[in-house]
């Protein structure tokens, strides 16, 4: 279980997240919508220990992992597949995948064979490109490529900023569609950071609304979706 | 000007250019995981010669001294990144560039203090016969450096391409950010790769030092050569660093040759200039870009 409490943070000298508080359950797929700059790319990177956060705590199964930094959570059990999905563009898909095990790949050299075959099965589309560079896969094939990397390390729970991002329909369904293999069968924790807000709720458990940096509303998929207020801000749906 | 002659400018040319690529090498090494321009790593190269000069008046044989001295570099290299370099990271590049000049001048100044104003003469490593190839002569000295060159070239490439410590390496330079997020921690990569840097500054210093003997003073001159082959190929890629390395030194042999010795400086110095002008991103390096 992931717990968030009372969470701030800062970039420079302006206050991004106001005491943010959320929990994720084990099995769970929690998503976290909001407009542009609510602060939810600096959700993930505060939880990721890129920022360190102001005030609060983060622990997940409670080990407290806020404060650390980047480099040591993943090895904690806390995986980012950050915005924009960032491959190593000159490294080649093996390495890209080998390199996310990076954390424990000293320790537990054994694993890097089950878990890239772990990896390939989950999108087989990777196994054709294995030795040619991160760099010139299609967009959707990168981000499969990051959430493959991000799932090497035997990570506890794995965060997604906007892997729908500028890919076609009939991608975003097949990486949805992995989401809810991640959760089902690696029992992995996922929180999924989306603009697309229906993507978004079509696989998510639990929803938190975000805005200005605060948590304004939070709720089961179908409370969240039944909202009016959420359904005519982010989905245009006009109020009866 | 007979055959003979042009063979022999190569030769030499190609000498001193592979000594300019060890350290154009060293250049573009922590140039590429860190995006410092180090202006000290000429200085790598006079502590190397010197030191393994000491060691051999210590009385070590040389097969001891030239790794002792390898080492004692590479832990200078590690030191500065470890003491200096870390703490001025979130500086501007232009900033980080004025912080590794006062560098050199410090190890520079340092190295007066514990060696002398004195040039001192190395040996040389090897001892044959010279050999002839179209008339012209190639010392066992000069052989030796080209083969050094291959074999770190050969171990460079199996390093950065084969090992998984040499993938993370390259993955902290292109994407520092996503390393972080595996779990490298691209500060301990800043300290390998000056530490491998200063190993093969070091390098260069002691293969040239039989050449030309070695002073406190050597790394300024051998250090703005190497830069200047870095820029030549490409800042960021090591093939591009030795074949500018390579150029540099047969035009620089060609002037000696032709021209004179006096204006073989200004030389390189136009070529880099040139480039700059021309092609700034260098002969072989290419335009960078990515899919968004």
């Amino acid at each position: 279980m992931l717990k968030i409490d009372n969470l701030s943070a800062s970039i420079g000298n302006v206050r991004i997240l106001h005491s943010i508080h959320m929990q994720v359950n084990e099995g769970e797929i929690v998503s976290v919508i909001g407009a542009n700059g609510a602060g939810k790319s600096t959700l993930l990177n505060t939880l990721s220990g890129l920022y360190k956060p102001t005030e609060g705590t983060v622990q997940l199964f409670s080990e407290t992992i806020s404060g650390l930094p980047a480099h040591k959570v993943v090895g904690r059990g806390l995986s980012l597949v950050p915005e924009g999905r960032q491959v190593f563009s000159n490294l080649t898909v093996k390495e890209n995948l080998l390199l996310g095990m990076y954390s424990n790949y000293f320790k537990k050299k054994e694993l890097a064979k089950p878990n890239l075959e772990k990896v390939l099965e989950m999108f087989p589309g990777l196994k054709k490109h294995l030795n040619n560079l991160g760099g010139l896969l299609s967009g959707g094939e990168q981000q499969m490529l990051a959430i493959g990397r991000g799932l090497m390390s035997d990570p506890k729970i794995i965060l997604l900023d906007e892997p729908s991002m500028g890919l076609a329909p009939m991608i975003v369904n097949e990486i949805l569609a992995n989401l809810k293999f991640i959760k089902e069968q690696l029992g992995v924790m996922v929180i999924l950071v989306e603009q697309n807000v229906k993507a978004a709720l079509n696989v998510a458990d639990r929803v938190y609304v975000m805005d200005q940096g605060r948590v304004t509303l939070s709720g089961t998929r179908d409370e969240i979706g039944k909202n009016e207020d959420v359904m005519s801000a982010y989905l245009g749906v006009k109020r009866a | 000007m007979d055959f003979a002659q042009v063979v022999q400018y190569l030769i030499s040319g190609l000498t001193v250019g592979s000594i300019y690529a060890l350290l154009a090498i060293g250049f573009v090494t922590i140039y590429n995981t860190t995006g410092i321009l180090n202006f000290a790593q000429g200085e790598f190269a006079m502590i190397g010669a010197m030191s393994c000069i000491s060691f051999i008046g210590w009385g070590f044989p040389m097969y001891a001294a030239i790794p002792s001295a390898i080492l004692v570099t590479s832990f200078v290299g590690l030191f500065l990144e470890r003491t200096l370099i870390k703490r001025a990271r979130r500086s501007t590049p232009v900033h980080m560039v004025v912080i590794t000049i006062g560098l050199s001048i410090l190890l520079k100044g340092i190295g007066m203090i514990i060696w002398g104003t004195y040039p001192k003469s190395l040996s040389p490593i090897i001892h044959a016969a010279p050999i002839e190839i179209f008339g012209a002569v190639m010392t066992s000295q000069s052989l030796f450096i080209f083969i050094v060159l291959i074999m770190l070239l050969i171990l460079l490439y199996l390093f950065f391409d084969k090992t998984y410590l040499g993938s993370a390496l390259r993955a902290s330079e292109t994407n520092p950010r996503a390393a972080n997020l595996m779990g490298i921690n691209t500060q301990s990569m800043s300290a390998l790769s000056f530490s491998l840097a200063a190993a093969l500054g070091a390098i260069s210093g002691i293969i040239i030092a039989p050449m030309t003997d070695a002073t406190y003073e050597m790394g300024l001159m051998i250090g703005l050569k190497g830069f200047v082959a870095m820029v030549i190929g490409g800042m960021n890629n090591i093939s591009g660093a030795v074949m500018g390395g390579l150029l540099l030194g047969v035009l620089e042999a060609f002037s000696n040759g032709f021209l004179s010795s006096t204006y073989s400086d200004a030389i390189s110095f136009s070529v880099l200039l040139l480039v700059l002008f021309l092609r700034p991103m260098g002969l072989f390096g290419k335009t960078s870009g990515a899919r968004v």
